[in-house]
């Protein structure tokens, strides 16, 4: 392998010309144009369907364009399969690992170039060009540990591995931060940069506006399918982005309202709860929901936060520990249901709209009653009335500005935003005491991002006790009054809102107990 | 995303799955040496024109009606339901035994609804415990609802040649049923008011399956239960979500399905045979499954499908009649053709629609 040296008149890595590509009527990329310089990390941001993840698809070769160019490095390239696109030097780390979880990393990075019938050979080549990349990049993985074992920084580390082992010289990231801590973010950038100073050409896709700037050096922004600017990142900032994003104006920050905590509406006492294979998902959880207040529940995706909004919301049973709303008591012995609790006042924003909450193939207007269906206003006894329905979504619609205004429209055909508006409003319209909310807005738009954020405030100040579950810590700082932070089940610290920084709640994520802690 | 106007979807793309099903049989009637055009001709004969001919159809049709709707229901839920079979043989039983407790008291206008209740409580009965054993104990439906085609065989085999035999008779078949507790035959009931049509085995049921359609539909489409039941079926962590108690609504819709499978047994031994026989439902338990599929679990089409693989099945017999080449496995053969194309192959044509009539649906 030689050494890269990329002069300032190398050609740009990536070149993209008039890209087009077109699903049914769907114009998903329209005379899309790129230039990525050679050695520079690159971002492209967008809301959800602006059509980032088609770019990068043609790039990678999963799909084909309908028309347009891309050169590679100055050359003209045909890019029809991932295996072309591998050829040319292009690898990608997908949002979503693919690895197998039960290999070691060995066996990963190997996999898919092992070189003869026999593994002795294939195996001894890859862990010295794992030696030789460690060495080069500073990316260190024990190459005989097993993945699924490995902490999710690590893992991607090794998906970073496979992608360069293969030759990659221009790197498409994909979402990767997602699933990070604030610190394993810091260090997965840290990566970047070495990769970048090693010559690699990284392109990043993600729609997190602090990310482009704090590790970019160049940023595409796309709307609708449209390149609509590219900026130096210096020369930009996050309030221009999101303006080019949006097409329109948008507050970042949602006003707080200030309100005096009323009493606990909801308690959960040592709620512990195991998994089907007797692994403690929640270990001895207890929090409080004071009416007028919002609870924010930090913490890395997958620490036991889908388990707690289960349970909490009676679709998981109490297994220990007991859950206390009002004067009924919820525990092993005396257990509910989703249906008891709605009863009791408690709307749920489930975190998984798309399995959870709600019925995809189904019309906005059976989901704008899914959980209530069996309430007066959908029909008369046991049948529901579908003129209700339409009338019931049509101003649910209006009220929380669901676009389209079609009641009849699936769920499916919705953009996110939209879904989790419709979401939202059959969760608030029956003004609730308590909300249990989770990720209100994962692969939400900016545009709508403000918008929840204020219907959420709204209800706070309306007296809602409320519990926010969110993997962003941006989104947990400007809401809360209180702030729990949760790893691997546990409840690691609560701190007040005015208390809290960043650092020490990343530490908290990561594991690390804050020490002198006062909560 | 994309969506395809109503007409294309429901009526265009099934009727062109229809052809290329007949026009492979066309091929293969070429090659044992017939004219496609005749056999064609003699197939929409045999079940529409000829005298009887088209009562025949609708009584055929009448128990893929029954049938298609018992695994509609289920499927509504996501539950397959492969039962059919056996559950209408079941509910053969249920009918007889009400019948025979109770022929020397009642007359017809209350022995017939018991019966027909019979029938159905019985094809529940049989569905239930797979429903139960799905919801509670985690087997799965397909493979219990077959084993439980067999053993239902099995307990029917032993009562029409045991306990419940006729005595007198050489083959395994029960006691007649009383002349109250027998479906009125449309021939012989138009006949009292002077209308002459074909004689045929079609008789009242047709009505009862017309009713079960609406039936259906109502609790599907128009009731909190019906759509419980969907949520469910199209996700289970939302059903979950939403309070459904998804155990117990398996049982139910499995015992639902179940009951108009067994109603398929008032067709066939109340208004036919008058007594049950070995094996009467002949396989249209199964026949159902390719009702359902083709169509779409929906009552409407699935009357439509009903209709096409009863008028299949009467003027088959009619094509084994007319050619010497031509058999009865002719009208499998096309049947296997249209689940092929209308069920494994039903997406072939969609591609090509999409880019003739899609229109864009999303904001």
């Amino acid at each position: 392998m030689t050494q890269h040296k990329d002069t300032p008149m190398s050609p740009p890595a990536v070149q993209l010309t008039s890209i087009t590509k077109t699903f049914g009527a769907v114009i998903a990329n329209d005379a899309v144009d790129l230039t990525i310089p050679a050695g520079t990390i690159h971002g492209i941001i967008g809301e959800n369907g602006a059509g980032k993840s088609t770019v990068v698809s043609i790039l990678y070769g999963f799909y084909t364009a309908d028309s347009g160019s891309i050169e590679i490095n100055g050359q003209p390239a045909t890019i029809t399969t991932s295996a072309d696109a591998i050829d040319r030097g292009i690898g990608m780390v997908h949002q979503h690992f693919m690895l197998v979880p039960n290999f070691t990393v060995l066996e990963n990075v190997m996999l898919g170039s092992e070189d003869g019938f026999l593994l002795r050979k294939g195996k001894a080549a890859t862990r010295k060009e794992l030696q030789r990349l460690s060495d080069e990049y500073g990316l260190n993985v024990d190459p005989d540990a097993i993945v699924e074992t490995l902490p999710v920084g690590l893992q991607q580390r090794v998906e970073i591995l496979k992608a360069l082992r293969r030759g990659a010289r221009i790197l498409i990231l994909d979402e990767p931060t997602g699933v990070l801590t604030p610190d394993e973010t810091d260090r997965f950038f840290d990566i970047l940069r070495g990769l970048r100073a090693q010559g690699v050409t990284v392109l990043l896709i993600t729609h997190k506006l602090r990310e482009i700037m704090e590790v970019t050096d160049g940023v595409s922004v796309m709307r609708r399918g449209r390149m609509v600017a590219h900026k130096q990142t210096a020369e930009t900032t996050r309030e221009e982005l999101a303006e080019l994003m949006v097409g329109r104006r948008v507050e970042l920050t949602t006003p707080r309202i200030a309100v005096t905590p009323g009493p606990v509406a909801m308690e959960a006492r040592n709620l512990t709860w195991r998994g089907t294979r007797g692994v403690a998902r929640l270990k001895n959880v207890s929090l409080q929901l004071r009416a007028g207040e919002i609870l924010g529940l930090a913490g890395v995706s997958g620490n036991g936060q889908p388990e707690l909004l289960d349970v909490l919301a009676g679709i998981a049973p109490v297994q220990e520990g007991e859950i206390i709303v009002g004067d009924r008591t919820i525990n092993s012995g005396s257990p509910t249901d989703p249906a008891e609790l709605r009863a009791l006042g408690i709307a749920h924003v489930p975190e998984d709209r798309h399995r959870r909450g709600l019925v995809l193939p189904f019309e906005a207007r059976e989901n704008a009653v899914l959980g209530y269906h069996n309430g007066p206003k959908t029909g008369l006894g046991r049948l529901l009335s579908p003129r209700a329905l339409h009338t019931h979504c049509a101003e649910l619609m209006e009220r929380f500005d669901v676009r389209p205004p079609n009641p009849k429209l699936p769920a499916i055909g919705f953009s996110g935003g939209n879904q989790q508006k419709l979401v939202m409003a059959r969760e608030i319209e029956p003004e609730p005491a308590i909300m249990l909310v989770g990720q209100p807005t994962r692969g939400v738009d900016i545009g709508g991002i403000s918008f929840i954020h204020a219907e959420i405030m709204a209800r706070k100040a309306a007296g809602c006790a409320i519990l926010l579950v969110s993997v962003e810590l941006d989104e947990i700082m400007a809401l809360s009054d209180r702030i729990a932070v949760m790893n691997a089940g546990e409840i690691v610290g609560e701190t007040a809102r005015d208390d809290a920084d960043y650092r020490r709640i990343g530490l908290m994520m990561a594991g690390v107990s804050a020490e002198g802690d006062a909560a | 995303m994309t969506r395809l106007p109503a007409w294309v979807e429901y009526l265009l793309i099934p009727l062109m799955n229809l052809t290329m099903a007949f026009a492979v049989t066309a091929i293969v009637v070429v090659l044992v040496g017939e004219s496609p055009v005749e056999a064609l001709s003699v197939l929409i004969k045999g079940a529409f024109v000829y005298e009887g001919s088209l009562g025949y159809t609708l009584y055929y049709t009448t128990s893929l009606i029954f049938t298609g709707l018992a695994v509609a229901v289920a499927f509504h839920a996501r539950l397959f339901n492969i039962g059919g079979e056996g559950q209408a043989y079941l509910g053969g039983l249920g009918a007889l035994l009400i019948a025979l407790a109770l022929q020397d008291w009642l007359p017809g206008i209350l022995m017939i609804p018991l019966c027909i209740l019979g029938a159905a409580a019985f094809g529940a009965l049989w569905a239930l415990i797979p429903g139960w054993l799905q919801a509670y104990r985690g087997s799965h439906i397909v493979i219990t609802t077959i084993m439980f085609n067999f053993i239902g065989a099995g307990i029917m085999v032993g009562l029409l040649s045991g306990s419940l035999m006729r005595p007198g008779q050489s083959n395994p078949e029960s006691f007649l049923f009383a002349d109250s507790a027998r479906m009125p035959q449309l021939h012989t009931l138009l006949g009292e008011y002077g209308i002459e049509i074909g004689r045929s085995p079609l008789n009242l049921s047709i009505f009862v399956a017309i009713l079960a359609c609406f039936g259906v539909w109502l609790l599907i489409w128009r009731t909190r239960w019906g759509y419980a039941l969907r949520a469910m079926g199209e996700s289970e962590p939302a059903a979950q979500y939403a309070g459904v108690p998804v155990p117990r609504m398996i049982v139910t819709a499995m015992c639902i399905s179940g009951a108009l499978a067994g109603l398929m047994a008032i067709n066939t031994v109340m208004g036919d045979q008058g007594k049950v026989t070995l094996q009467f439902p002949a396989g249209f338990g199964f026949t159902g499954i390719a009702v359902a599929l083709m169509g779409r679990s929906h009552p409407f089409g699935i009357v439509l499908a009903a209709l096409l693989f009863g008028a299949l099945f009467q003027g088959g017999t009619e094509l084994d009649f007319e050619f010497q080449t031509i058999t009865r496995e002719m009208v499998l053969l096309i049947q296997g053709l249209i689940i092929l194309f209308s069920g494994a192959l039903s997406l072939m044509f969609v591609p090509w629609m999409e880019r003739r009539f899609a229109r864009k649906v999303s904001a």
